[in-house]
């Protein structure tokens, strides 16, 4: 069997940040694997220490800086990596889960995954589009935002709850191969030791072109155009308590009392 | 010109998101100069279609098929209809089920997609604003297309309230049986602890901010000396830190306490959603622009580590 897992990095923004043109200035920003997908990384090396004969690949969209980042999925267990970057993309401005789903699946159809996992959604753009998108291309059946997964080879059926809104989880059947998106809390992502950090570096990492995988560049174009960037008024009228946290806290305890609040 | 919005429903209510959806949808139709319609699909559509019938609403349709919702009927289903209709703009709801078929409606629509909308704009190019980095930044998009599949946020959009004197339709939808390879075997509520976080005067919850579990100590602390109950946000139930029970947001609990303390919860809008309603909203948090700080009515713009102590000592 083998497992497609997509990996991405994404970027986390400090605190205190500044924004230059359409992006926050790289001095604010800091690359890492994508949280939802260490949930996903996570889910297929379990099923691969649960069965026979799983093999689990990582597919990422991103250029040779990200190769840091995908060693880390290497590294808790993923067996090899493909790793998609282009010109084009790079000219496409912003990806949208459309063009991305495209790449992926070209990606899929060459390696005939059974399972394919992505995280529900990247901690930057936030689209949660990109899986379903994906599976629909492969013409598999998908599940999104599973927080519980009991796969059955054998019966070709992934048993998933899927984490609805207000505590509420839908428990369905979902016939393999199909793409799942992992939420987070699915399970106790591991770190990685320090031997599979050593062996993460001699793991196979594949870089293809968009013509390696079959797709033509010149067909890469995202109907999405980003124009502006800004961080958002704030509409809150917080009555902010200034001083030493000694200051603050007898301030915050008077009015603690106030509303009712005793010891 | 027109805008279809599909509905949203769970085990027999409509989700307050399909009347929210008429609001922008009512909004994008006037700037298009067009018609609005809406679709419920599956469930008592008799009953649904009748709460859909709001003011500014052109055409309800319904599609009598199944009882809950499930991912395999509702992409057929929306693209079929949408095929029919032909709107400029789809509109679906940015739900958990909603990002589960609106993807692969866009796919077989060949239509762009943006999710997670907050606002949107049709006079001239279409134009959605979107949040990244969790609230931190805002970004506005020009979608370069013809028509166009959205996707809209909860709760950013006002219901729509006012009866309405629209047409009723019914849409006789064509399954494909053998493209239906999922099934929804039931639902499960998540928890069932001792403690009811919602029963709570006042919460100490805590969020990403306490770094470590061994530090949750100063939290418990916190607590017993106001006694109030524990509740915290979706990173400390991820990591196990604390019970399911605990979680207040989307898609844990909406508490409305007289007291709501929030610390080190930077205030992610799944998080709000959870916890707007609350009577007294205090914040403490070393970052001053945490959107927490945006729904707070009090806050303390301090280390965490520092406050909680000191804060504790005032109640002994």
């Amino acid at each position: 069997m083998k497992i497609l897992v997509t990996v991405k990095e994404v970027a986390a923004v400090d605190d205190e940040f500044e924004i230059d043109g359409l992006a926050i200035d790289d001095r604010y920003v800091t690359a890492d694997l994508n949280e939802w997908d260490e949930y996903a990384v996570e889910a297929a090396v379990q099923i691969k220490e649960a069965h026979d004969d799983v093999e689990v690949v990582t597919a990422t969209i991103g250029p040779s800086e990200t190769d840091e980042t995908i060693r880390q999925a290497l590294a808790k267990g993923a067996d090899r990596a493909i790793r998609v970057w282009d010109d084009a993309l790079d000219d496409a401005g912003l990806l949208d889960p459309e063009t991305k789903a495209e790449v992926l699946a070209a990606v899929a159809a060459e390696e005939d995954p059974d399972l394919v996992l992505t995280g529900v959604q990247s901690a930057d753009d936030g689209f949660g589009a990109t899986g379903v998108t994906l599976a629909d291309k492969l013409d598999m059946e998908w599940g999104a935002v599973v927080n519980d997964l009991d796969l059955d080879p054998e019966a070709g059926v992934a048993s998933v709850h899927r984490e609805l809104e207000g505590g509420v989880e839908e428990l369905t059947d979902i016939e393999i191969p199909a793409v799942l998106t992992i939420q987070t809390g699915i399970n106790d992502p591991r770190y990685a030791s320090l031997r599979g950090i050593r062996q993460a570096q001699s793991k196979e990492l594949a870089e293809y072109s968009l013509t390696d995988i079959g797709l033509d560049a010149a067909g890469i174009e995202s109907p999405l155009e980003q124009t502006s960037l800004y961080e958002p008024e704030t509409e809150g009228e917080a009555t902010v308590f200034e001083g030493s946290p000694e200051e603050t806290a007898a301030e915050l305890a008077e009015l603690l009392a106030e509303k009712g609040v005793t010891s | 010109m027109s805008v279809l919005a599909i509905a949203e429903h769970r085990r027999g209510e409509l989700r307050p998101v399909s009347l929210e959806q008429l609001a922008a949808g009512r909004e994008l139709a006037d700037e298009l100069g067009g018609e609005l319609h809406t679709a419920v699909i599956g469930g008592d559509v008799e009953t649904f279609g009748a709460e859909l019938n709001r003011e500014g609403v052109d055409t309800v349709h319904t599609v009598d098929i199944g009882e809950e919702f499930n991912h395999d009927v509702y992409t057929q289903v929306v693209t079929q209809l949408a095929t029919e209709l032909d709107p400029t703009v789809l509109l679906m709801p940015n739900s958990v089920n909603g990002l589960d078929y609106a993807p692969a409606v866009a796919n077989r629509l060949d239509r762009p997609l943006v999710t997670d909308v907050v606002d949107i704009d049709a006079e001239g190019d279409l134009t959605a604003t979107r949040e990244l980095y969790g609230s931190k930044v805002e970004t506005t998009i020009d979608v370069h297309a013809d028509q166009a599949a959205v996707t809209i946020r909860p709760a950013e959009w006002p219901t729509v309230e006012a009866d309405g004197d629209a047409a009723n339709e019914a849409f006789d939808a064509n399954i494909d049986e053998s493209a239906v390879r999922s099934t929804v075997k039931g639902f499960e509520e998540v928890g069932g602890g001792d403690i009811d976080i919602t029963d709570a005067d006042v919460l100490v919850s805590v969020g990403r901010g306490i770094e470590e579990e061994e530090n949750l100590d100063i939290i418990h602390d916190l607590a017993d000396a106001l006694d109030a109950t524990v509740s915290g946000s979706r990173p400390l139930i991820d990591n196990g830190w604390l019970a399911k029970d605990r979680q207040v947001g989307q898609s844990g609990k909406v508490v409305t306490p007289d007291v709501y303390i929030a610390i080190g919860i930077s205030g992610a809008v799944q998080h709000v959603a959870g916890m707007k309603g609350s009577d007294t909203i205090v914040a403490i948090n070393t970052d001053p622009n945490a959107p927490i700080f945006d729904i707070a009515d009090y806050g303390i713009q301090d280390d965490l580590f520092e406050v909680v102590p000191a804060l504790i000592e005032q109640f002994q």
